[in-house]
């Protein structure tokens, strides 16, 4: 160990960065030599992540007679048809706007009643308050494959209601939305009442005497306090929600109803009797921007709301 | 909130029927439907389900594919999270304090935040582009078979496979592809962990002169055990499901002889295929009664002391 790293410190440079280089323990040629494998490490991993994903994007450039001949090749040029055949023929299209559909009415629905339950569970004493919280918080563990079945008969018989029906059978874009609301309500009511509960009491209190209402106070004051809460949770949501599978799957059977990564799961297995490969890419390329945009623009925010669900 | 005891039971209750109503019609009240489901034989298009009790679970004894299925999520159950909390772990020391040679501090490698973008992108991903782009990966070199290619193209060409129709590999294509898109996620979770340490236990233990292995294994690990083990539990639950994998990489019967079959799959399987869906409800209870045992049994065992930051 050398003199000048066990000396004081300069209080001016506190930061690590700016310290004068010196050499340390373990910092020599094998200390250089683990540095640079661990680089490496970290570079492989990088390229099997994206690997995968840049070369989907660039099938999606090519023409079939490419991919087939020389599917790890680079495109020749960019074959904008592979994604009009995607859009059009393959229906890709319509399962954009289903998705679209479905997800804007079931994320409204989930950060709204979601808030809603959330704030009066937080903020408001009443007898059988904890055992709705813990009904509700119960639901985190159950695997969803045990409802797949009588959830499934759940909503073919709503659509026997009258009236209402016709707005709640099978195929029905509401349905869909619903189911994924009462899925998502166990993690958004867990999360949101941690969140009210922070907020200050002060603020609040200030409102009573002002003269709001139980309902000004929420959509005036608390709501609008919660927003980073609601922000990330509703990033997870969306993720969660434009993602997902087997819901739809079992709820839109109907081949016109299908969301999108459902409408790509078909597409991907009737591709090999079509032997239309690119398109099947650019759709996928298609389902893939939503996301990665979302991702990009909130990646911050992105990251702490999924990994914030492991540490609460 | 006692100035604003007028209106108060009205506005609870305004505000919690919405969410309750939905949760309790569309998710609580299948899980309920689904134990009586279990215990009867329906094909769900007739109003005839009959009470038939235990035989549905008798059946899955008896049934050499569900066998298959179970083995395989127990597979999933063990190996998925093993794979990804060590990776997860070692990629996340490497971001966090692995940059040792270039100052006096031992700090994060050059480049870790972008890192931590591109390793977590994944995990946003919806399954369905995995298991799509995966299927394309593992497939024959004419059908685009990105591993072919590549072992072709760097002189391993002995090595190339029908992957996806060789039956002992379906499961474990499944871990791999589960791996790929589980690992960025823990490496983001662990860093957060790892960036809570002080700076100064680092310190300490380099002028110790600790070796990295020595400082990962006595510093970081009991650090960041806590997370480890929700992160275990959390990883656990979610290996459990790999349905969308399987059923777009593999299809609806579990690829070749059935062999990468996994009990989501079956229930779906049971259910929309074959209409026997007290059969496919008594998987799900079994499903239930295995997340049940591994969330206990996992809190239980890695349990240990909790190491408090001054």
């Amino acid at each position: 160990m050398t003199a000048t790293e066990a000396g004081p410190r300069d209080p001016g440079t506190d930061e690590p960065q700016r310290k004068p280089r010196v050499r340390q323990p373990g910092v020599g040629v094998g200390g250089k030599a683990i540095g640079l494998l661990n680089g490496g490490f970290l570079l492989l991993w990088g390229l099997i992540t994206t690997l995968p994903l840049l070369w989907a994007i660039l099938s999606s450039f090519k023409t079939n007679g490419e991919f087939r001949t020389d599917p790890t090749g680079l495109p020749g040029g960019i074959a904008w048809d592979n994604f009009a055949r995607a859009w059009n023929a393959a229906n890709i299209g319509q399962y954009f706007l289903n998705s679209v559909i479905v997800v804007a009415m079931s994320l409204t629905m989930t950060m709204l009643f979601g808030a809603m339950g959330a704030y009066v569970l937080a903020r408001y004493d009443f007898p059988g308050n904890r055992i709705v919280y813990y009904v509700f918080v119960g639901g985190l563990m159950l695997p969803v494959f045990l409802a797949l079945v009588p959830m499934f008969f759940v909503v073919r018989n709503m659509g026997n209601l009258p009236i209402v029906g016709q707005f709640l059978g099978l195929n029905s874009y509401l349905s869909l939305a619903l189911v994924y609301v009462a899925f998502s309500m166990p993690f958004t009511v867990f999360f949101l009442t941690a969140f009210f509960r922070t907020l200050p009491n002060s603020v609040a209190e200030a409102g009573i005497m002002d003269g709001c209402s139980h309902f000004t106070l929420f959509f005036r004051i608390m709501l609008p306090m919660a927003k980073p809460g609601i922000i990330s949770l509703a990033l997870f949501n969306f993720l969660g929600h434009w993602n997902q599978y087997v819901l739809p799957l079992v709820i839109m059977q109907d081949g016109d109803k299908r969301v999108l990564a459902q409408g790509l799961g078909t597409l991907a297995a009737n591709t090999g009797f079509r032997a239309d490969y690119t398109a099947l890419f650019a759709g996928l390329v298609i389902a893939l921007m939503p996301v990665l945009i979302v991702y990009l623009l909130f990646q911050k925010q992105v990251q702490a709301g999924l990994t914030a669900g492991v540490l609460k | 909130m006692s100035a604003l005891r007028h209106g108060k039971y009205p506005f609870i209750l305004t505000f919690l029927i919405p969410p309750v109503g939905i949760y309790a019609l569309y998710m609580l009240s299948p899980y309920v439907q689904a134990i009586y489901i279990s215990l009867t034989e329906w094909s769900g298009l007739s109003a005839n389900q009959k009470f038939i009790g235990f035989d549905n679970y008798v059946e899955m004894w008896n049934d050499d594919q569900l066998r298959t299925a179970l083995r395989n999520n127990l597979i999933l159950l063990v190996v998925v999270p093993v794979l990804t909390l060590v990776l997860g772990l070692f990629f996340a020391s490497m971001l966090n304090v692995g940059g040792r040679g270039r100052s006096q501090a031992i700090t994060g490698v050059r480049g870790s935040s972008i890192y931590k973008v591109v390793y977590f992108f994944p995990q946003v991903l919806p399954h369905a582009i995995v298991a799509i782009m995966f299927a394309y990966v593992f497939a024959p070199s004419n059908a685009g078979g990105i591993l072919n290619n590549i072992l072709e193209a760097i002189g391993l060409g002995s090595l190339t496979q029908l992957w996806l129709g060789e039956p002992k590999y379906l499961i474990w294509i499944v871990v791999l592809v589960m791996t790929w898109a589980f690992v960025g996620f823990y490496v983001v979770l662990f860093s957060a962990a790892m960036q809570s340490i002080p700076r100064d236990i680092y310190e300490a233990a380099l002028l110790d002169g600790s070796s990295r292995l020595t400082t990962f294994r006595k510093v970081t690990l009991p650090l960041v055990w806590d997370t480890v083990q929700v992160g275990w539990v959390y990883m656990a639950i979610q290996a459990m499901d790999g349905f969308a994998i399987v059923h777009i990489m593999l299809g609806v019967n579990g690829g070749v002889q059935g062999a990468g079959d996994v009990l989501g799959v079956a229930i779906y399987r049971a259910a929309f295929a074959d209409y026997d869906f007290g059969y496919a409800a008594a998987i799900g209870v079994l499903m239930l009664a295995l997340t049940m045992t591994i969330v206990v049994l996992f809190m239980r065992v890695l349990r240990r002391e909790r190491v408090e930051l001054a």
